[in-house]
Parts: structure tokens; C-alpha cells; sequence
């Protein structure tokens, strides 16, 4: 990979004329459809991952479409984060450190923020290539994992009017486990990317439910719609916009302002639900 | 085991006259609070604060023992209490948060800090949490419509509601006491409750109820490090009075029992919903 200064240096209406000239993806991505299989499925990945935990996985973290913020949210470990870049071995990143080609060896963890612009090809080739050469894919943060703000977009902006399409990662490949929220917790990146160093399926089993369309009335069709609200006003808690209020123990989402980042439902006590062992022996510290 | 992890069960009173006023049981849950608030354990702990519609309370981060005594005493309604672990954090600006809760409040905040999604630094902020029994709970037009049109007392005339010994008891503020069997309330209570198997708040620090020990008293058990820490300097300052739990039919089996029939109904109601093809939590 040649260092950043002896790259070719292009200009912005290049960069551009490459990106519209490039044949369109839309036929082949056809949104909501079930995404290709080009994955190792978990049950297979187990045992490979189970051996990756003796040496320092390798771990990319790619932004597609989105602010960054939940890349940010990953350095707000504060505490711990020396610790945590200890323990992988961090092969690719463009905002932390200077690597600008998604390397062409095997990933253990890749960490996927930011939605896919179907009309940016680069965009759908790299994350394309970035499934095909990694175990894990982390859809990291609610535009990955669901589309989050970057659902609003019509296109017809400059500098590249025809970017209209922004779509969860899971749209074009498998996602192994998504992370919620805009931007999600610093906490649970930690912990997830602790997870799948040690190979704690435990902990990631839950996250490869939450790749998807997401947005508040989640918590009217899947919640309150299946009898299994409580009232207990987390989901509110949790919504970074703060569309929704509580009024007489229900949840109520303003759409107006609702971003459609997940993390309402993903937070809901019932949506899933961690075993009570795993609440004593990893929070309540009793066993 | 259906009483969750414990360290100790035992039966416990407030010796405070304010909080034996105030409070539902023993006192336990605002003293708790209390002390740990004086000891500098929280700096603040959130709370169902009654508002200006009688028995809708509404969550509230109390920062001092009076705001926690103004907040004593049962409310048989629904108060969304986990919406305010954020005004605590950014609002209130509180490192050290305590919080009371039945089991689905202190389990929401429990996965809280196992997947905070949308809880920043919420986690390692979340200083105590007091668990308080409970079997169901109601929407307010519920309880509404339990208290006025079973008890046939208005609700704004309400003092006190209690639960005990298979009736629903309410006082009037005239002091007339009106009973109801509980079986007649089945009809109005959450939906949501039918699937939840704890009784005792297990993922409490420190759980309190009162079935197991009688009138006036509650049962305690400590469960984390900090609960039984928080009970024991509490004990070592004279403001409870404890006796060991009865073990017979109206203590231990009582407890055993009661909690027993709540798992297996949330057992149950997650077999029959699965059966006509309803998801349950995964
Ligand atoms: C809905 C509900 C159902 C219950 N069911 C049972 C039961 O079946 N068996 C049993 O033994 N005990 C039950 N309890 C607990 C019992 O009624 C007492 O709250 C408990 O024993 C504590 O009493 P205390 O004197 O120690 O607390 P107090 O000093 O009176 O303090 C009570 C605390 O609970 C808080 N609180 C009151 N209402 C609510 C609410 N709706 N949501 C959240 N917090 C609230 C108050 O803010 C206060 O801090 C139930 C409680 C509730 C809220
Ligand atoms: S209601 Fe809030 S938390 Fe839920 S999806 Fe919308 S923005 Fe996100
Ligand atoms: S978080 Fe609580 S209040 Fe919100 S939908 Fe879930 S159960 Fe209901
Ligand atoms: S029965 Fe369970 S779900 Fe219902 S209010 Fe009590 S603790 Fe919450």
C-alpha cells in the first residue's frame, strides 16, 4: 500500500465523473431484498473465532455514509481505550489512523458505520469486499444499522446529485451483529468488540437480531402491537432526539422527529431480554 | 431458584416515626435511600413523585430526604421511572444515581448497563438500586376504575391502596376502609405483567416487600456487595429493627410460594402466547 503522499492526488470533478461514470448497483441491490449469502455463517465461524481469541484479531473500522459519530463514540471509552486497541491488532482505519485501501488479507472483526450510497460505487465494491474478507461484520451505530438519519435523503444535492439511496448495511450483505443508536453507547462497542476478541457468543447472540429498518413505532408493532409494554419508560430514556414521551406509562413517538436509529427498541427491556445469570456474574458481580 | 441470589432474608422496620407514617411497609425503601443518600453512596436516587392528578405519579430525581419521604408509599399504577436515569446524569448533573423499582424497572437498567445503545456513561453512574416486590401493576385508568367502580370510592379521596392477604384494601381520607378481593382487579391489570417471572426484584441490590413478614414490617434481602454494605452500616446505626424471617406458612413458604406461582404464570403465558404464534422477548 504506497503512503498517503505519493497517492495520486485527483481532482474533486474527477473524483466525481469516476463515481457517476461507474455501472449502477441499483439493479443488483435491490433494497429489502434478502442479501446475498456471501458470509461464514456464526455456527461455522465459532470454532474459527474460538482460535482467533489466542492471537490479536485483526480488525478493520470502514465509514460509509455517515458523521463519524460513532466512530467518535468508540474513542469516548476513555478509560479503557488504550486497552481496547491493545487487544486487536487495527489494520485499517482512515479517520484515526492513515490507511486508505481496505487491505486484501482476512479480518477477524469488521466494524461497518455509516449507511451504503448505492450510487457510490465505491462504496458497494468496499463493502462488498470488506464482507467477503472478514468473519464478524459489526453494522456499528443506527446508520449501519438501520439507515438512522441518512433514511431522509431524496438525493438531487450537490456535489453528487444523484446520491439518493442510503441503506443499512444489511440491505447488500450479512450483518453478524449491529449496534443501535446515534451514535451508539461508547460502552456496548467496548464491550462488543471485547466480545468478539474473547469470542463471547453469549453476549453477541442478541445483536444479529438488530440489523434492519428500524424507527420508534417499532415499539408500537413490535411491543406495545404483541401485549408486552410495561411502562417502564426506557425506550424514552434511550432516544437521543427525544421523540418520545411518556404519558400514562406508554411510549408515544413523535415522527417528526423520530431518526429512525433503533436504539428505543433495542434498549426496551422486552425486546430481548439477557439471562438473569448473565446480569448476576457480569453486572451484579454475585455468582 | 425463584427468590433470585441473596446474601441474608430477614424481617425489618423503620425506626424513623416520620417514615413509619409515610411509608407502605417498613419504611425500608425510603430509608434506604435516605441513608445512602447521607452516607454520599448516591447523590440524588429517582423516585415516584405524586403530582397534582391523584395517584399518577411521575418520576423524579429527589436530591434531598425530605423530596424522598414526599415520595413514600405505594402507588399501584404505572410510572416510567427509567426516563429519568438521563435527567438525573445530564440534568441534574448526578454521578452517583440511585433509583427504586420493581423487577422490570430494576431489570431494564440492569440491561441498561450490560447494552447501553442509548445510555452514554449511563452505566458505571447507576449507584443503587432498590428492588420492591411486585406481583402486577395497572395503567392509571385502570386503578381508576378498580378504586371507583369495585371499592366505589372517588380516587381523588384516596389515602392509602394496599395489597395483603388475597384483598385489595383502600383508606378513604375520611378514613372509611374498603376491601376487594384481588381476583376482582385480574380484569385491569398490564398486559405486559402476565409475562414477567420475578417477584422479588432479583437484580436488585437489595430487595424489600412486604409479603413474608407481617403488618408494619417488610422483608429485606440483600443481594450485591453494595446492598448488603448499605443495609449493614444502616443496621450498625440504629435505623432498622430486624428480627429473623418466620419460616412457616406466613413468612418463608409464603414468599417461596407467591413467587413460585409468578414464574410459573409468566411460564404459562409464554407457552400459550407462543402457541397462537405471538414472539415473545428473544
Ligand atoms: C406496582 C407495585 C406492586 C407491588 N406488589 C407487591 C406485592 O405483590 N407484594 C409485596 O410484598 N410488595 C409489593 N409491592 C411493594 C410494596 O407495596 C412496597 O412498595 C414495598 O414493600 C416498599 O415499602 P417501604 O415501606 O419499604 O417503602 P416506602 O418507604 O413506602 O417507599 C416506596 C418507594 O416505592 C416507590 N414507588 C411507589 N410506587 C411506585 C411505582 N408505581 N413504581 C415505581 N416505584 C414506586 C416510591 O417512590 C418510594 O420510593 C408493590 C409495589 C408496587 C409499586
Ligand atoms: S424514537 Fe428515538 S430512539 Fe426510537 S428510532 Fe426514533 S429516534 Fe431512535
Ligand atoms: S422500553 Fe419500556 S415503556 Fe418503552 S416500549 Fe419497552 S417496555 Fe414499553
Ligand atoms: S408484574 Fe413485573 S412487569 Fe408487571 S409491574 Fe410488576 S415487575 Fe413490572
Amino acid at each position: 500500500m504506497s503512503p498517503f503522499w505519493k497517492r495520486e492526488k485527483k481532482s474533486d470533478a474527477e473524483n466525481i465523473a469516476e463515481m457517476q461514470t461507474a455501472s449502477p448497483p441499483a439493479a443488483e441491490a435491490k433494497t429489502d431484498a434478502a442479501p446475498p449469502e456471501i458470509t461464514v455463517k456464526p455456527a461455522e465461524a465459532e470454532a474459527e473465532v474460538k482460535e482467533m481469541a489466542a492471537a490479536k484479531p485483526k480488525v478493520l473500522t470502514a465509514v460509509m455514509s455517515g458523521c463519524t459519530g460513532c466512530l467518535i463514540s468508540l474513542t469516548d471509552n476513555y478509560d479503557i481505550l488504550l486497552d481496547l486497541l491493545d487487544a486487536i491488532d487495527y489494520r485499517y482505519e482512515t479517520t484515526l489512523a492513515d490507511v486508505r485501501q481496505i487491505p486484501d488479507d482476512q479480518m477477524d472483526i469488521a466494524i461497518v458505520h455509516g449507511s451504503i450510497c448505492l450510487q457510490d460505487k465505491r462504496q458497494v465494491d468496499d463493502i462488498r469486499k470488506i464482507r467477503q474478507n472478514s468473519t464478524f461484520l459489526v453494522a456499528m451505530g443506527g446508520c449501519a444499522g438501520s439507515g438512522c438519519v441518512t433514511r431522509f435523503s431524496v438525493g438531487g444535492q450537490s456535489a453528487t446529485p444523484s446520491h439518493e439511496s442510503f441503506v443499512p448495511v444489511a440491505n447488500l450483505v450479512k450483518v453478524d451483529f449491529a449496534l443501535p443508536g446515534c451514535p451508539t453507547g461508547p460502552e456496548v462497542i467496548a464491550n462488543t468488540i471485547l466480545a468478539a476478541v474473547g469470542a463471547d457468543l453469549e453476549y453477541l447472540k442478541p445483536l444479529a437480531e438488530l440489523a434492519g429498518f428500524a424507527c420508534g413505532c417499532d415499539l408500537l408493532t413490535k411491543i406495545i402491537g404483541n401485549g408486552l409494554c410495561i411502562g417502564c419508560g426506557t425506550c424514552a430514556m434511550a432516544c437521543p432526539t427525544r421523540a418520545i414521551d411518556m404519558a400514562y406509562g406508554r411510549p408515544h413517538v413523535n415522527q417528526e422527529l423520530c431518526i429512525k436509529c433503533g436504539a428505543c427498541y433495542a434498549q426496551c427491556p422486552r425486546s430481548f431480554e439477557p439471562t438473569f445469570e448473565m446480569i448476576e456474574k457480569r453486572v451484579m458481580g454475585v455468582e | 431458584m425463584v427468590l433470585g441470589k441473596y446474601s441474608d432474608i430477614m424481617t425489618v422496620k423503620t425506626t424513623d416515626k416520620t417514615l413509619q407514617k409515610y411509608s407502605q411497609d417498613g419504611g425500608i425503601a425510603s430509608a434506604l435511600l435516605i441513608h445512602a443518600l447521607e452516607t454520599g453512596v448516591i447523590e440524588g436516587a429517582i423516585v415516584a413523585m405524586p403530582t397534582d392528578e391523584p395517584w399518577n405519579p411521575e418520576p423524579y430525581v429527589a436530591t434531598t430526604p425530605e423530596e424522598i419521604v414526599a415520595a413514600a408509599g405505594t402507588k399501584y399504577v404505572l410510572c416510567p421511572l427509567n426516563n429519568a436515569l438521563k435527567i438525573a446524569a445530564r440534568e441534574n448533573g448526578l454521578d452517583k444515581i440511585g433509583m427504586v423499582g420493581m423487577h422490570c424497572l430494576t431489570y431494564a437498567v440492569r440491561k441498561m448497563q450490560l447494552y447501553p445503545f442509548g445510555a452514554r456513561h449511563l452505566p458505571n453512574k447507576m449507584a443503587l438500586l432498590i428492588g420492591i416486590f411486585c406481583t402486577e401493576n395497572f395503567s392509571y385508568t385502570g386503578i381508576k376504575a378498580i378504586v371507583e367502580e369495585l371499592h366505589k370510592v372517588n380516587i381523588e379521596h384516596v389515602q392509602k391502596m394496599d395489597v395483603s392477604k388475597g384483598k385489595m384494601i383502600v383508606t378513604s381520607n375520611m378514613g372509611e376502609r374498603v376491601e376487594v378481593p384481588v381476583k376482582l382487579t385480574h380484569n385491569y391489570v398490564q398486559p405486559g405483567c402476565y409475562i414477567c417471572p420475578d417477584l422479588t426484584a432479583r437484580t436488585a441490590d437489595i430487595s424489600t416487600g412486604s409479603i413474608g413478614s407481617p403488618d408494619g414490617w417488610s422483608t429485606v434481602m440483600p443481594r450485591t456487595k453494595v446492598g448488603k454494605d448499605l443495609f449493614q452500616s444502616a443496621v450498625d446505626m440504629g435505623l432498622f429493627e430486624t428480627k429473623p424471617i418466620d419460616p412457616g406458612k406466613t413468612g418463608m413458604e409464603m414468599l417461596t410460594k407467591l413467587a413460585q406461582n409468578k414464574w410459573d404464570r409468566s411460564e404459562k403465558t409464554r407457552a400459550e402466547r407462543a402457541e397462537i404464534g405471538l414472539p415473545n422477548p428473544f
